[in-house]
């Protein structure tokens, strides 16, 4: 193999976040230190518990009513996230490092209408011509701007219309490893010079019963109320959460120039896919971290979803990885947030490492039915 | 310079397997006969019901099925048929030596297994997502579950070919193919592989996916005849035809592709992007991120814009994207892209979404390896705002570089630059 040509350090320089923790990185924090149950809601969707979003003042980063009503509440949750984030690194007011700003977003796609979908399939039932019928009721009811609010890749469109961020953006799909893959391409791209500075991150809605209904087959959800990631042996499973995570990575030097405050450095990203078998999260677990170079890091963020066999085994694994080393689930502070939980993890990472409290923090993912990650998160400045 | 190197330094890109699955047909070569004959693949829509329907024409593939019949497994199935071709042609066996980057639609559960959900709750009254998730948890429905997630179409496809690494499932919307292109490129030039399978692929000629489009006044509504409903560059374009398939690329870093002797299809000289945050289906009224987008690849591909021989257009045949994109190049190569042979496949496979960009790719491949553009069906009535070179019948030029314009909703611009040697 060829060595990248060059390698350059890549740093965290602004976070945003919202989550049922709140809002921003001292509430996230707080959350992750005082180890108290997240905030759920096992009613609105009995008998499946979410955590919801915490209420947002949304005119403070999407200050147009008009865009506001365009987008449904994932791309809500994700544009407003990513103006906190850009607010952080110090480039909200500059326009032309956003224009030239380049994007990676992982996410799912969005809302349904429920009630068009409910009289839809009320009216199949007795319909003399289901075909006809399905196509007259699209064709009146469904809004022809909520296809624009569904599109995958329409978060992105939306942070370029209302922030301005308009280098070029990819959409990732693919549930927990999209987050994961994300940061590994968007750090990657920066480490070798390809791009210098990049906005990355995720969000998911999860008070929305078409998302619930995916879960539900395959029997991944936890019912049916919060119990912490590792003690659900009873009732195994994820509990979604409502909420974004966005992280502006640039490259060490370019954040020194514009003098914008190094908060920590991704040094790794590692992700693969295996096979899913006994041990084979445990195996991948270890070939990523020693892949990352991680050492004795001082925390653990773990992405565990608390399915059944995979998260004992994580839990396992990193016993015996990072012995010393206390591991905070995820689960804990923000609920499971599929394709935002890899930047969750490293946003939560970077806060430790930027107050001070940790040198080097692991974050580990491991998707519900596939793909695996790990992540290294240092002091910036230091020797690596 | 050594030759395995471009001007900056970095690894070529060798494109050495090609595979396409499209309306016309399946593999390389039964689809550049029927495109350089001018054969359409566009087709009344027969795999559902279009009663009502105000475009009832589409470029479905239909001699692959799949089943259930959706979107994600369909996509899998063209996606399945391309990367095989692709890696024979590549002359790889066993598991491939690199990373899957792979653009897919975005999946949700269809129509016909919300009914299958509704009638197993069996409830009497008006239905609600309460009565589906009941019946969700009969568990009898729990192999949908894969079917439906983002991830499950790519991570079948590395299972299938055995992919190193986390495969990359992509979306830019209409530039899709053209993104996972690009990441292939980058990882290569970054030394990370040494070989990507890049793949488009987009199955979902469904009534909720044709309806959304036909919502928003994109989709051409002159269905009789449906080969003369995709009209590129056209005065009378009314719209984009939507279209199925695939299709795959094997790139290769040039120094291990001659290393093993393989031979070598093309390069991928340069990639170019620009986002835009104008509006969420309008380009910028003064085309800047377009021309920006396609400056970027001849920067990156380090080609002035009088290399550029042909160009294989977005051609949509929507009022917007052609006269946006006629802007675009001429901006860039000047009063002589008055006179630079421009196509699109559009004219006659439709609009293959997600797997646009790749299948495009492809073609542009194929018109370097032939020195042939293939031509634009139903350009009868020029568009006096669109003053270029529309070839109308295959047309044999000496062809050594290709650009590939790529555009979609949200602000999505991707450019590709290919050529027969390096530059």
């Amino acid at each position: 193999m060829n060595r990248q040509v060059e390698t350059r350090n890549v740093v965290v320089t602004g976070l945003g976040l919202v989550s049922c923790a709140g809002e921003g990185v001292a509430a996230h924090l707080a959350a992750t230190r005082s180890g108290e149950a997240p905030r759920s809601d096992s009613e609105t969707f009995a008998p499946y518990p979410v955590h919801p979003v915490a209420p947002l003042t949304l005119d403070g980063q999407i200050p147009k009513k008009s865009d506001q009503r365009q987008m449904e509440p994932w791309q809500r949750l994700g544009v407003y996230a990513a103006g906190l984030a850009l607010e952080a690194a110090g480039a909200k007011a500059d326009a032309a490092l956003k224009a030239g700003m380049h994007l990676v977003v992982a996410a799912g796609g969005g809302e349904r209408d429920y009630t068009v979908d409910g009289q839809i399939l009320t009216g199949l039932r007795n319909a003399a011509d289901p075909g006809a019928y399905l196509n007259e009721r699209l064709q009146n009811d469904l809004r022809p701007t909520l296809f624009l609010a569904q599109l995958s890749n329409l978060l992105a469109g939306n942070i370029a219309i209302v922030h301005g961020v308009t280098g070029a953006s990819r959409t990732f799909m693919g549930e927990e490893s999209s987050g994961v893959d994300a940061l590994r391409i968007a750090q990657a791209r920066i480490a070798a010079g390809q791009i210098d500075i990049v906005l990355v991150g995720g969000s998911y809605n999860a008070e929305r019963a078409d998302v619930l209904l995916i879960h539900e087959m395959g029997g991944h959800l936890s019912k049916p109320r919060y119990r912490p990631i590792f003690e659900r042996a009873e009732a195994p499973g994820f509990i979604l959460g409502s909420g974004a995570a966005f992280l502006v990575l640039e490259a060490e030097d370019h954040a020194r120039a514009r003098s914008a405050r190094a908060l920590a450095r991704l040094d790794a990203v590692a992700s693969d896919r295996t096979k899913r078998a006994s041990g084979s999260v445990a195996a991948s677990l270890a070939n990523l971290w020693s892949r990352t170079g991680l050492g004795t890091p001082d925390a653990v963020i773990s992405a565990a979803t608390g399915c059944g066999g995979i998260t004992g085994e994580e839990r396992d694994a990193l016993a015996t990885l990072a012995p010393q080393a206390p591991v905070r689930a995820l689960g804990d502070i923000t609920g499971h947030t599929l394709e935002a939980a890899a930047p969750f993890g490293v946003a939560l990472a970077t806060a430790l490492v930027a107050a001070g409290e940790a040198r080097e923090v692991a974050v580990t993912t491991v998707g519900h039915r596939r793909g695996e990650g790990v992540l290294r998160l240092t002091t910036a400045g230091e020797g690596r | 310079m050594s030759r395995d190197r471009d001007a900056m330094g970095r690894p070529l890109v060798a494109v050495t397997g090609l595979g396409v699955v499209t309306s016309l047909g399946k593999g390389v070569t039964d689809n550049w006969a029927a495109l350089t004959a001018g054969r359409s693949g566009i087709h009344a829509i027969t795999r559902f019901p279009t009663e009502g329907l105000r475009t009832r024409i589409a470029g479905t593939v239909d001699f692959i099925a799949a089943d259930p019949m959706v979107a994600p497994l369909l996509s899998e199935r063209f996606a399945e048929a391309a990367a095989a071709e692709a890696i024979g042609q590549a002359g790889l066996s066993g598991d491939f030596p690199g990373a899957l980057f792979m653009a897919v639609p975005p999946v949700e559960i269809e129509w016909p297994q919300r009914q299958a959900l509704a009638e197993a709750a069996a409830s009497n009254g008006d239905v609600t997502y309460a009565d589906l998730l009941r019946a969700a948890a009969s568990r009898r429905f729990d192999d949908w579950h894969d079917l439906f997630i983002f991830g499950t179409v790519a991570d079948r496809i590395a299972d299938r070919f055995g992919t190193r690494g986390s495969p990359i499932s992509l979306s830019t919307a209409c530039s899709s193919g053209a993104t996972a292109i690009q990441l292939g490129v980058e990882a290569i030039r970054r030394g990370e592989v040494e070989a990507a399978l890049c793949i488009g692929t987009d199955g979902s000629v469904n009534p909720e996916s044709l309806i959304r489009f036909s919502l928003l006044s994109a989709l051409s509504t002159q269905n009789d005849p449906p080969e003369a409903a995709s009209k590129p560059f056209a005065k009378n374009r009314d719209g984009f035809v939507m279209g199925e398939g695939a299709a795959a690329l094997v790139l290769e870093n040039a120094a291990s592709a001659r290393a093993r002797g393989t031979r070598i299809l093309g390069y991928v000289l340069g990639c170019g992007e620009k986002g835009d945050g104008f509006h969420r289906t309008r380009s910028s009224p003064d085309g800047a991120p377009i021309i920006a987008a396609i400056r970027a690849a001849l920067d990156d591909a380090g080609l002035h814009p009088d290399q550029i021989d042909t160009v294989n257009a977005h051609g949509t045949g929507t009022p917007e994207n052609d006269k946006m994109e006629a802007m675009g190049c001429l901006a860039v190569l000047g009063e002589r892209m008055r006179a630079v042979p421009i196509s699109s496949n559009k004219s006659m496979i439709g609009h293959t979404l997600t797997a646009a960009g790749a299948v495009e790719a492809a073609f542009s491949l194929l018109t370097l390896a032939h020195g042939r553009v293939p031509p634009t069906l139903n350009y009868a009535v020029p568009d006096p705002a669109i003053p270029l070179d529309v070839v109308t019948t295959a047309r044999d030029v000496p062809v050594r570089t290709v650009l590939s314009n790529s555009f979609g909703f949200g602000g999505q611009n991707t450019c590709l630059v290919f050529g027969a040697e390096p530059a």
